[in-house]
């Protein structure tokens, strides 16, 4: 490589000197000649060698770097940044409880802090260790020394640089004669290597810079525009099954439909309905003032009626039927004029309602309530009926109607 | 090419000075147009292990993973045993290098280097099965911190989540201090490359290094400083790993016994792993000059210690399980040794327990080959630790009625042995391109490195 340079520099006037190596052998020569060339008050110097050679960073008086305290700050960062990180995505932006443990405590999050700590230190280190030592270096004036090439597998070098003020070619040749070197060489400034990049190299860096942006901005301009077209799906997940779905389209049969209507005459098991009083609280063409034949008329009916009138209805009718439930109360704690209040059952209107009409509320719901056939059962729904009945009746009821023991305490 | 017969590198390394014929000795490796014969047949056995991984990875994907065996209520099974299997083998490398080195134990730089490379092809292959078993392997980023349309976040109180953490700073960290331990390396096999692509390849991860003193003290407080950071790092990685089981209510994982027992459990994979590939590595390669007997004998110590740890935890958890009192932690027991999976206990303590006693006679841990068989045995004993571990305690919970046996299929047989090709290619790689042993390292601690002279 050092011809080829010899070849290019003989065109012009040869290169400025950039300093004098000495070369050595073992460790003890270079440690020696470190300490002598200190002593000498050269300051613009270094030594060069294939390891850490023990005992050579006092030998040159190298001072204590200061990589500990970026760590200490990356350390710290990395803390910080988990305890935050943590904190406002678990405790803050989206507090969930996970077994009835606080939102924020602690020994939960400890490890995360340990692993953000550990992990920003050591990027840190790494990075810093490069820009303390002026890392990557391409090129260097050395690299035009034949010799110095085995600086990385077994020989010693010291180089003393022309900057500094002592520097002078016979003297400081003098000098590194008394550390008894194996040999001395002038180090010439690098003419051949280029001060800026390579021309190619830069277009392909400002290229890939550009195209790194692409992938964010398309994410950005997705996220601030609309579109009809469905998303890109590049991974189906489940979305679509070899399957049909009703109401979709299938060539197979001759009505084109994916759903099979049911086949003329016949009815689904349990869906034969034609029992008009059980099924519609009808009784003709009105009512029916009476329960079917089908509801039994006993305490088992009535603590069902109870149960799943608590269930179903006291939300908005409360435990009562009064129309006070909670739902109902905070709806009109809020005054807001969409809120229609659920009927107060126990008022006359309602209580001189047939059986029957009161089922069909309950089924087919009224005004803003839903109705209720698809969640309760036929039965249930005349159990409701029935303890909907003894609620109006403990509304209206008159001294008369309590037995005579009773009727005593009253007095 | 012609393949040799014979090995080039059985002749003595060219040189004038230790530190020359070290460079000469491990650089011939990855300078040389042949490697030996040994290299081209391991390397082709691994390349078929690659692609059936590879084969059954892809399966898994389009099938999704019901082709696995895991399957109510062993939702765990092959796959977070072999995970577990990996991770713990990752950790001699990153052991080796940043304790012993803060330890001061010098002879750890013949071995550092490919025990690092070790630790970090593991960890890859580790990190591949709960990528996988998570069902969806495209949607892995859902365990990141990531702003998303969902406005939802990870769930930091999760050890599951832990491990997301402790695993990618245990590889980040593991691969800056394997490249940052390599720079010095780079920079002597660029200077001695012959061709312009390995002066471009290695110039550039070299990064320009040239072995200036005073890059040299900022180079050795950094490496002093990641030592620091990776040693109480490899203890926590496992330790994580642990919590995924000790966190959990089930009979036979939720104890505090569990981090340090996978600590020293880690180890104990971890050494035998190094072992096994350093037999072959120094016998091919013509390491024998640099890790020699005393570094086997070294190693097999750690071994024994190791698995003496180990065994002592196997009977602990006897102990606690009949202390505590609680039946169904003393049944989980009971039916580890006795119950249908007693053949995987048996194996694995006599495995992890008993071989490694051979180890007590010098005539054994002074024998490489001994040395190689009974890290292979560890290794086995190391895997059925945690199928043990993993299948005995779900298989057979509180109540009867949910029990269940796991038997892999054939395609999670496919896939554990071939993570084995993944990882044996990855590691063949390396001791071809790259520097296999610190050599900076190996000649600052050789007679010649230390010599003072006048002190």
């Amino acid at each position: 490589m050092s011809d080829e340079h010899k070849k290019h520099s003989v065109k012009s006037s040869p290169p400025p000197v950039h300093g004098l190596l000495a070369e050595y052998d073992t460790p003890p020569q270079i440690l020696h000649a470190a300490k002598q060339i200190r002593a000498a008050g050269i300051t613009k110097w270094d030594t060069y060698t294939p390891f850490a050679v023990h005992g050579i960073d006092d030998a040159m008086g190298i001072k204590m770097t200061i990589l500990p305290w970026f760590t200490l700050g990356a350390g710290l960062t990395g803390l910080a940044s988990a305890i935050l990180l943590q904190w406002w995505t678990n405790a803050h932006d989206y507090a969930w409880i996970i077994s009835g443990k606080p939102f924020w405590s602690i020994p939960a999050n400890v490890p995360i802090m340990f692993e953000l700590t550990v992990l920003l230190s050591a990027i840190t280190t790494l990075v810093g260790m490069l820009i303390l030592n002026n890392l990557p270096e391409p090129s260097h004036p050395l690299d035009q020394v034949r010799r110095f090439a085995r600086v990385t597998d077994d020989k010693f070098f010291l180089l003393i640089r022309a900057s500094d003020p002592k520097f002078d070619d016979v003297e400081t040749r003098a000098l590194l004669a008394t550390t008894h070197p194996v040999a001395v060489e002038a180090v010439l400034e690098d003419r051949v290597t280029p001060e800026r990049m390579p021309t190619g190299l830069v277009y392909g860096l400002i290229i890939f810079a550009v195209a790194s942006v692409v992938p964010f901005a398309l994410a950005a301009k997705a996220r601030y525009t609309k579109s009809s077209s469905p998303r890109i799906h590049l991974i189906q997940d489940m979305d679509s099954q070899p399957k049909y779905k009703a109401q979709r389209e299938n060539s197979f049969f001759a009505d084109g439909r994916a759903a099979r209507p049911a086949i003329e005459g016949t009815v689904a098991a349990g869906d034969a309905r034609d029992d008009d009083h059980f099924y519609q609280g009808k009784d003709g063409p009105g009512w029916a003032r009476t329960f079917p034949s089908e509801v039994a008329l006993n305490e088992a009916t009535m603590d069902r009626g109870r149960q799943r009138f608590g269930i179903y209805c006291t939300p908005c009718h409360g435990q009562i039927g009064q129309g006070d439930g909670m739902v109902s109360r905070r709806a009109e704690s809020l005054q807001q004029g969409t809120w229609v209040a659920p009927t107060n059952m126990t008022l006359e209107y309602v209580r001189q309602q047939p059986v029957g009409q009161l089922f069909g509320t309950i089924s087919n719901g009224i005004r803003s309530m839903p109705a209720y056939a698809p969640q309760i059962k036929t039965e249930d729904r005349w159990a409701i009926v029935m303890y909907v009945r003894a609620l109006q009746r403990s509304r209206s009821g008159s001294v008369g109607d309590l037995p005579p023991d009773a009727r005593a305490s009253l007095k | 090419m012609a393949i040799s017969d014979v090995n080039p590198f059985e002749a003595p390394p060219a040189g004038d000075n230790m530190f020359a014929r070290i460079t000469d000795n491990v650089t011939r490796i990855a300078e040389t147009a042949t490697p030996p014969r040994a290299w081209y047949i391991a390397f082709g056995f691994a390349q078929l292990l690659l692609l059936m991984f590879l084969g059954s990875l892809g399966y898994v994907i389009w099938n999704g993973i019901g082709a696995w065996g895991n399957m109510m209520p062993v939702a765990w099974g092959f796959p977070i045993v072999n995970f577990v299997f990996w991770i713990g083998i990752g950790h001699a490398g990153t052991l080796i290098s940043a304790v012993l080195f803060l330890f001061r134990q010098n002879w750890r730089t013949a071995i550092n280097r490919f025990a690092e490379a070790m630790t970090i092809f593991a960890v890859v292959c580790a990190g591949i099965f709960p990528g996988m078993h998570i069902g969806r392997p495209w949607l892995p980023y859902y365990m990141f911190p990531i702003p998303n349309q969902m406005d939802m976040w990870p769930q930091f109180r999760s050890p599951l989540e832990w491990d997301v953490f402790a695993v990618s700073t245990y590889a980040t960290v593991s691969i800056l201090f394997w490249y940052m331990g390599m720079i010095p390396d780079f920079a002597t096999f660029r200077d001695r490359a012959t061709t312009t692509v390995r002066r471009v390849a290695y110039g550039i991860v070299a990064m320009g290094w040239r072995g200036s003193s005073r890059q040299w003290h900022v180079y050795e407080r950094a490496y002093l400083i990641l030592a620091a950071l990776a040693t109480p790092l490899v203890l926590s990685v496992h330790s994580v790993v642990s919590f995924d089981f000790a966190t959990a209510q089930l009979p036979g994982w939720h104890t505090t016994i569990f981090p340090p027992y996978f600590v020293a459990g880690a180890i104990f994979g971890g050494f035998a792993m190094v072992v096994t590939l350093a037999v072959p590595a120094r016998q091919f390669f013509g390491l024998k000059r640099i890790i020699t007997i005393r570094h086997l004998e070294l190693m097999n110590k750690v071994i024994m210690a190791t698995g003496l740890i180990v065994g002592y935890a196997y009977g602990m958890e006897f102990f606690v399980a009949w202390y505590s009192g609680n039946k169904y932690e003393v049944f989980t027991f009971v039916n580890r040794a006795f119950g249908p999976y007693g053949w995987a206990y048996w194996t694995m303590i006599s495995c992890n327990v008993l071989f490694p006693q051979l180890h007590w006679f010098p005539q054994v841990r002074r024998n490489p080959w001994a040395t190689l068989i009974i890290g292979l045995i560890v290794n086995v004993g190391m895997w059925f630790e945690r199928f043990v571990i993993i299948c005995t305690s779900l298989s057979r919970d509180f109540l009867p009625s949910s029990w269940g046996y796991f038997v892999p299929t054939p395609v999670d047989l496919m896939t554990l042995g071939g993570s084995f090709g993944l990882f044996f290619t990855l590691f063949l790689l390396f001791c071809r391109y790259l520097p296999m042993v610190a050599m900076s390292e190996v000649k600052a601690f050789s007679p010649a490195g230390l010599a003072h002279g006048d002190h």
